[in-house]
């Protein structure tokens, strides 16, 4: 199991750590929030798959990231989202889908993007954003661009071939992308055991195809930071591929509708005894970098924050009826009916 | 006007679209220094370099996801399948990326891609390598798609379609790639979306695409040696369907026989025949008939693969039967 803890020696200063702490409990209390609204008032459809137990891997790699990196998901999508930087609101409005969400309630909670934060989406075909992620590599090495794409995917994707002859072409190129593999030990309710015959992933992700590889504990924020901000250097110094396994765990189930009766009750609790927000907040108070005071105080701003959202989602406008031909292409749309 | 091959047409217009526009480049199975499995893409790689004209592994998910992926970065790939029959193994990424992207994302990403390279029958491929796709893209909202018959046209619709903000599945006919005919030197560009008169007529309507419109040009001499005359409508975008022009004809005609070389059930002209009947039934002197591939797997034997084609015996017989005569 993944334990939070992390480095002594502190990666960050006091400053972003905090906003690290901050985007983290956000995250928590953005998808808490819309659960209720999900089972209370049928407000939110469809598949709605939390990142709870997650969110250091996301705030951890992307708080090293420059603006102008991009970022690709899979449908776990919402935790991403917020840590670069996307406003709750925005989120919020998407779930309910309303003409304010990030994607203009045509997506929902599997596709939320935002093309001003080089955020490219939330996919949910498994696997099949791996290729995408790739070819925006293949672009800003094509420029002869330093920036980077990171892309996140579960550890069942690996199982996937397009994740396969992807991270082949991107050895072979040497593009700057960095593969995260966020893995929860479960793909909906198939252990890693039970699906891939090789345990360790490097060797089917990275050693396969001479990528550098590395298995972390992703739960550890300011390691997930380093070990990316590392493999960051290396694609923008034109090195190539990283590929990370980031070890951790989702407490709830794969979507809301799933009783995750396929782990032991004690499995979960010992691993939600280890919150990786609270332990970050323990370590952060340990170095003196904030109070019991300041961390409830930024709770209560938090729940402002997303209760606002809420309040701005509801208010806000579901897209017309005849929005439906909208985006579809960037050619006027002629319907073919 | 220059006569040049159809082959030769698709190269012109991918130089040309490559020498204007820095973030066009080509990608593919054996596209550069095998100059192309049927030398579309002769002497690129030595023209415009690695960079630009680029190999890859037999990867076909791998590659279309990456020229996705380029596109939602600002580029404008070519990505060439050996053949559409190969697209099958990345029909994940062509549906649920190329064509869902702006949707799902709101309108925030553009997807402005050309999918290209042969279809259809040649030649004794047998079941695997003799597909026809055009009915399971035109099915897809999203995608625009474009098969051109003539070199002119060849040339023309690629240089379209390489200029639209848009996926474009581009299918070209392996038969045709050594047809020579007149193309315009330069900038010639073919739009989107218009159908054209191959031959004007007044008793029936003939639509067709791709190399079917060899087969219907034959049998519409043939008619007319008959005292039949025939208009033939060459689709060159399957979607979206340029239905002015078709309805346009009929409204003359009256009558309407739609010739495909794809299989018949929820074909390409059943979805023709559907659309045109919804607007002009009353204008219809017959019921418009459907001349496509038989329903079976595309055999090796060549008499058997001849037998399932649309023919010129078999186009005559249905204009017969809509005519009347
Ligand atoms: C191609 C495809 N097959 C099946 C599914 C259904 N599905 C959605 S998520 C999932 C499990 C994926 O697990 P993993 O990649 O480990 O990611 P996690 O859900 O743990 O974040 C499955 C089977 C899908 N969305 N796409």
């Amino acid at each position: 199991m993944a334990q939070a803890k992390t480095e002594a020696k502190p990666v960050v200063n006091r400053t972003q750590a905090l906003v690290w702490l901050r985007q983290m409990m956000l995250i928590r209390r953005f998808e808490e929030r819309a659960e209720m609204l999900y089972q209370k008032g049928n407000k939110i459809g469809g598949f709605f798959h939390q990142y709870s137990g997650q969110e250091p891997v996301a705030v951890g790699s992307i708080g090293v990231l420059r603006e102008d990196d991009y970022i690709i998901t899979a449908y776990r999508d919402h935790g991403h989202a917020l840590a670069r930087g996307m406003s709750a609101r925005a989120g919020m409005s998407e779930l309910l889908g309303k003409v304010t969400g990030c994607s203009r309630g045509k997506g929902g909670s599997m596709h939320f993007f935002d093309v001003e934060k080089g955020f490219l989406g939330g996919h949910a075909i498994v696997g099949s954003h791996v290729p995408l992620a790739t070819g925006v590599a293949f672009a800003l090495k094509y420029r002869g661009e330093d920036r980077v794409c990171v892309c996140y995917f579960g550890e069942g994707a690996i199982n996937q071939g397009s994740v396969h002859e992807a991270l082949n072409m991107a050895a072979l190129w040497k593009l700057p992308v960095i593969y995260i593999v966020e893995n929860n030990q479960y793909a909906m309710g198939t252990s890693l055991e039970r699906s891939t015959a090789v345990l360790d992933l490097r060797l089917r992700g990275a050693t396969a195809y001479g990528i550098p590889g590395i298995t972390i504990n992703g739960n550890d924020i300011e390691l997930m930071a380093k070990t990316t901000r590392e493999a960051a250097n290396r694609a923008r110094g034109g090195e190539g591929p990283t590929f990370i396994e980031a070890k951790t765990y989702r407490y709830k189930g794969h979507s809301i509708s799933d009783p995750g009766k396929y782990r032991l009750r004690e499995e979960l609790d010992s691993a939600m005894k280890n919150d990786p927000i609270m332990v970050y907040q323990n370590v952060l108070k340990q170095r003196g970098w904030i109070d019991e005071e300041t961390a409830d105080k930024m709770r209560d701003e938090i729940k402002t924050e997303v209760e606002e959202a809420i309040a701005f989602a509801e208010h806000s406008e579901p897209p017309s009826l005849d929005q439906l031909y909208e985006d579809i292409t960037v050619a006027p749309f002629i319907p073919q009916e | 006007m220059p006569l040049i091959s159809y082959r030769e047409a698709l190269n012109q217009a991918m130089t040309e679209e490559m020498e204007r526009d820095d973030r066009v480049f080509i990608m593919g199975e054996e596209v550069a220094q095998y100059d192309g499995a049927y030398k579309v893409s002769q002497g690129m790689l030595k023209k415009f370099g690695a960079r630009r004209v680029i190999d890859t592994p037999i990867s076909e998910e791998g590659f279309a996801g990456i020229g996705i992926g380029a596109a939602m970065a600002g580029l404008r790939p070519v990505i060439e399948f050996m053949t559409f029959s190969f697209s099958l193994v990345a029909i994940d990424q062509i549906v649920n990326n190329a064509a869902n992207m702006r949707y799902m994302s709101g309108g925030q990403f553009a997807v402005p891609i050309v999918f290209r390279g042969s279809s259809g029958m040649a030649g004794c491929l047998a079941a695997t390598h003799s597909h026809r796709l055009e009915a399971w893209y035109a099915h897809i909202p999203g995608l625009t798609v474009m098969m051109p018959a003539t070199p002119a046209d060849a040339k023309g619709m690629l240089k379209s379609a390489i200029r639209s903000d848009d996926p474009v599945i581009f299918m070209e006919h392996e038969v045709l790639y050594p047809e020579r005919g007149e193309v315009p030197a330069g900038e010639h560009l073919v739009p989107i979306g218009k159908a054209d008169i191959k031959r004007p007529g007044s008793d029936v309507t003939l639509i067709t695409y791709s190399r079917s419109l060899k087969t219907t040009l034959a049998a519409a001499t043939q008619l007319a040696d008959e005292g039949i005359s025939a208009e033939v409508i060459d689709l060159r975008t399957i979607r979206p369907l340029d239905l002015d022009t078709l309805l346009h004809s009929i409204i003359k005609t009256h009558r309407a026989v739609i010739i495909e070389e794809d299989w018949p059930y929820c074909g390409v002209g059943a979805g023709i025949a559907d659309r045109v009947t919804q607007r002009v039934f009353d204008e219809l002197d017959a019921p418009i008939r459907r001349v496509a591939t038989k329903d079976a797997p595309v055999p090796y034997n060549r008499a058997l693969e001849d037998s399932m084609l649309p023919s010129v015996p078999r186009i005559v017989a249905a204009v017969h039967d809509v005519v009347y005569r």
